[in-house]
């Protein structure tokens, strides 16, 4: 009866006044506790997301010294900034380059955490712990520390994998210098730190799928790509789902592997929203203007969110 | 009890007379003194006795003055010196005393006390101060804050003297002499020999070290070639001045020839990568203070006993060097105005800029053009004498110059950030662009950030 808001707990017969009898019965209302055990997290919740966000809202709206709106010319007065954004080159590569960003290195870190989910759990049970371990390494490591490690292999005059490459005749690679090479140098840490994050959700999805569907399966004679089409994927799509969003999200949001790496350059050419934001806002003190390009990020990930979510409503829908 | 005039209610009233004064007083009791406690927040030093320096003088002004000095230091990695102002300025609590670099003095003018008083009594005693420093600290006439002796750097030319001498032809050491006057050839030190210079070097292997990314040490030298040839983007009102810009024009063209001259990974460099190339012997010059020759006196010091400072090349409108200060500065809502505007001009007194110059092997750099005579700077070595050269000395006729002035500081200080400067020579070398298309995008982004004042 919790849903309803009705009693949890049935009030015992003639206690008290009738005042005293109706704050009894709304304190023990499994909704009332509900929300008294989850009032500590909602303050936390409110503290340090909702009020950075409405206060970060706020300060977009303001001028560059802060002393009021920011007036547009084709945009209401406290849209100035991103009216001064819609009309920026550089801020509509940023938003190219976030895109490429972050899809490209959702997409890899996917599919190898999808691919070293099912090596891990076609390994004996005995030695898979051993590996589980190794390869959640990445993602234990500070990202600035472990990508830190990455700068100096990629380092400009002086890097390690060069080094290597220079043993085998094999030419120096601008890892850092050259607009195409930086960008993949961005992605390849991103993917390199994410993976283990995918492969142990997937690897748990992967542990949850009831063995009794690939017996039915393989007397049906299925193959193995007809198992993994019509029995593992559709099991896994919920986890699958929420995953790459959650992934999206942090990848979008992504500061420190381009701040130590790249610093948003050649050209400008690596930066994403929180590295330009920050450039933009506290470097170049424009903190309003940096508040409008990290604001950016909320309507594309709304959408991708709406989408996401409404699948996985849908499917949930569908099983039961 | 009222037989003897003590009434309870005399009582209750001299004890509450009483309680009222010694709460009154309270506040200006402390451990130390009875001057109150101040809250000092100075940049935390690249050279480790610099921070010590710092202590040390405080806590002899706070005996002298009766005054508790709280010190911490910020470090500058990862701009946290940059969040600490910021979240301050958004609090409107903090320290009292603050490091304020480059361009934060000008950005946060209107929270901080104006410093005109302490200003004017400094020049008084010691002259005039560089004319950078007065660009970025003085806000409407006012001086926001005062320049600060330690973190503030020069970057003039760090040249390794054997390699120039073998390759380039040029004898910096007989050029430059550790004396105050020019040496032959003194007044050939210009871009243009500069630039034939970087090509013989790169050709012998020995590339000039300079970057050509987006942080300082390749802004700050980009800049000062541009201002030398009187090449401003911007001028004094906020307006682009980038079409039809001659002398723009022929500083870009200037600075192309050298880039070409350059190590191919120099548009990936950031503030260290000058300093290895340096170090580790590659190159045999970079635009640096002392700090990377101080690596080498302890790493490499073959390479440190053959350095040499030189002031940076001229151009047609004169010879500018690269200048990186940093300011002291108090918050308008700090309570301990007065004692801080005392510690800051102590601070800034010749004596005690000097300790600071000393200790940090002459690295910081007074404001004061009349105090680039400190002695470090003629015995600091080996070879003894190197850095005689490094701040600016009148022989030189040199001036300090900062990247993107005279444009107004809130504007300076985005296209500064952003490095429009060596974005725009890097679209033309690595991105392939023509100056006409590289120019039409910087004025592009200069009426961007001009916008939304």
């Amino acid at each position: 009866m919790a849903a309803d808001g009705t009693l949890a707990v049935p009030t015992a017969a003639g206690a008290g006044s009738g005042r005293a009898n109706t704050l009894q019965r709304f304190a023990r209302r499994r909704s009332t506790i509900a929300f008294l055990m989850t009032l500590p997290l909602l303050v936390v919740v409110v503290g340090l997301v909702g009020y950075p966000a409405a206060y970060g809202i706020y300060l977009s709206t303001l001028n560059r010294r802060m002393t009021g709106f920011m007036e547009g010319d084709w945009l209401p007065t406290g849209l100035g900034n991103f009216e001064i954004l819609f009309d920026s080159d550089t801020f509509w590569m940023v938003v190219w380059q976030s895109c490429i960003f972050a899809i490209t290195a959702v997409l890899l870190k996917a599919l190898i955490g999808f691919w070293l989910a099912h090596m891990l759990h076609h390994i004996p049970t005995k030695g898979q712990r051993k590996w589980r371990g190794m390869l959640l390494v990445p993602w234990v490591i500070p990202p600035a520390l472990s990508t830190l490690g990455w700068w100096w292999m990629f380092d400009p005059s002086y890097s390690s994998i060069n080094w290597i490459l220079n043993i085998f005749a094999v030419p120096a690679v601008p890892w850092l210098g050259e607009p195409w090479w930086a960008r993949a140098s961005v992605i390849i840490v991103n993917v390199w730190y994410g993976a283990p994050f995918f492969m142990i959700m997937y690897l748990a999805a992967l542990k949850s799928v009831p063995e009794q569907l690939y017996e039915a399966a393989a007397i049906d004679g299925a193959t193995s790509w007809q198992r993994l089409r019509y029995v593992t994927l559709p099991m896994m799509a919920n986890i699958i789902s929420i995953t790459v969003l959650f992934s999206l999200i942090v990848t979008f949001a992504n500061y420190d592997i381009v701040r130590v790496l790249t610093n948003g350059g050649p050209r400008d050419l690596t930066h994403v929203f929180a590295s330009y934001a920050f450039q933009v806002g506290i470097l170049s003190s424009n903190i309003p203007r940096g508040a409008a390009v990290s604001l950016f990020m909320f309507p594309i990930l709304a959408v991708c969110a709406f989408f996401v979510l409404r699948g996985v409503t849908r499917r949930n829908k569908e099983q039961m | 009890m009222s037989n003897n005039g003590i009434t309870r209610r005399n009582v209750l009233r001299n004890g509450a007379g009483v309680v009222a004064a010694g709460a009154l007083s309270a506040p200006m009791v402390h451990a130390q003194g009875t001057g109150g406690t101040l809250k000092c927040g100075f940049w935390d030093h690249w050279v480790p006795a610099g921070n010590g320096i710092m202590r040390e003088l405080c806590a002899e002004w706070g005996r002298a003055n009766r005054v508790e000095v709280n010190v911490e230091f910020i470090t500058s990695v990862g701009n946290q010196n940059l969040l600490t102002i910021n979240a301050q300025a958004q609090s409107r609590s903090g320290h009292d005393v603050l490091s304020f670099p480059t361009w934060e003095p000008a950005a946060k003018h209107e929270l901080l006390e104006p410093m005109d008083d302490v200003m004017g009594r400094l020049a008084q005693k010691y002259g005039a101060v560089t004319p950078a420093a007065e660009y970025l600290g003085k806000v409407g006439g006012k001086w926001a804050a005062v320049p600060a002796v330690s973190g503030t750097q020069l970057k003039p030319a760090c040249t390794r003297f054997d390699l120039m001498k073998e390759h380039a032809g040029l004898d910096m050491q007989a050029m430059w002499p550790n004396k105050a006057e020019r040496g032959p050839g003194a007044d050939g030190w210009t871009w243009e020999a500069f630039a034939a210079a970087a090509e013989k070097c790169k050709a012998a292997g020995v590339p000039f070290g300079l970057p050509m990314g987006q942080f300082t040490d390749a802004v700050d030298w980009v800049g000062a070639l541009m201002n030398s040839y009187g090449a401003h983007m911007m001028d004094a009102r906020g307006n682009a001045t980038i079409r039809n810009n001659a002398k723009l024009r022929q500083a870009v063209e200037m600075l192309v020839r050298i880039s070409r001259a350059l190590p191919d990974d120099v548009w990936a460099w950031d503030d260290a990568s000058n300093n290895r190339a340096l170090i580790s012997g590659r190159s045999a010059l970079i635009f640096n203070p002392p700090s990377a020759w101080a690596v080498a006196k302890r790493d490499q010091p073959q390479v440190a006993e053959k350095c040499w400072y030189a002031p940076a090349p001229a151009g047609p409108e004169g010879r500018m060097v690269g200048y990186l200060p940093y300011f002291w500065g108090v918050w308008s809502f700090s309570r301990m105005k007065p004692a801080a505007k005392g510690l800051i001009e102590f601070l800034s007194e010749r004596p005690q800029a000097e300790r600071q110059t000393n200790t940090s092997s002459g690295y910081d750099i007074p404001p004061f053009l009349s105090m680039s005579d400190f002695k470090i700077w003629e015995t600091e070595g080996p070879p003894t004498g190197f850095a005689y050269n490094y701040p600016v000395k009148p022989h030189q006729n040199q001036t300090t110059s900062v990247a993107f002035a005279p444009a107004p500081a809130e504007f300076a200080v985005q296209a500064y950030n952003n490095g429009l400067n060596t974005k725009l020579i890097a679209r033309i070398v690595q991105g392939g662009e023509t100056v006409d298309q590289a120019m039409g995008w910087v004025e592009r982004e200069l009426t961007t950030i001009r916008r939304g004042g």
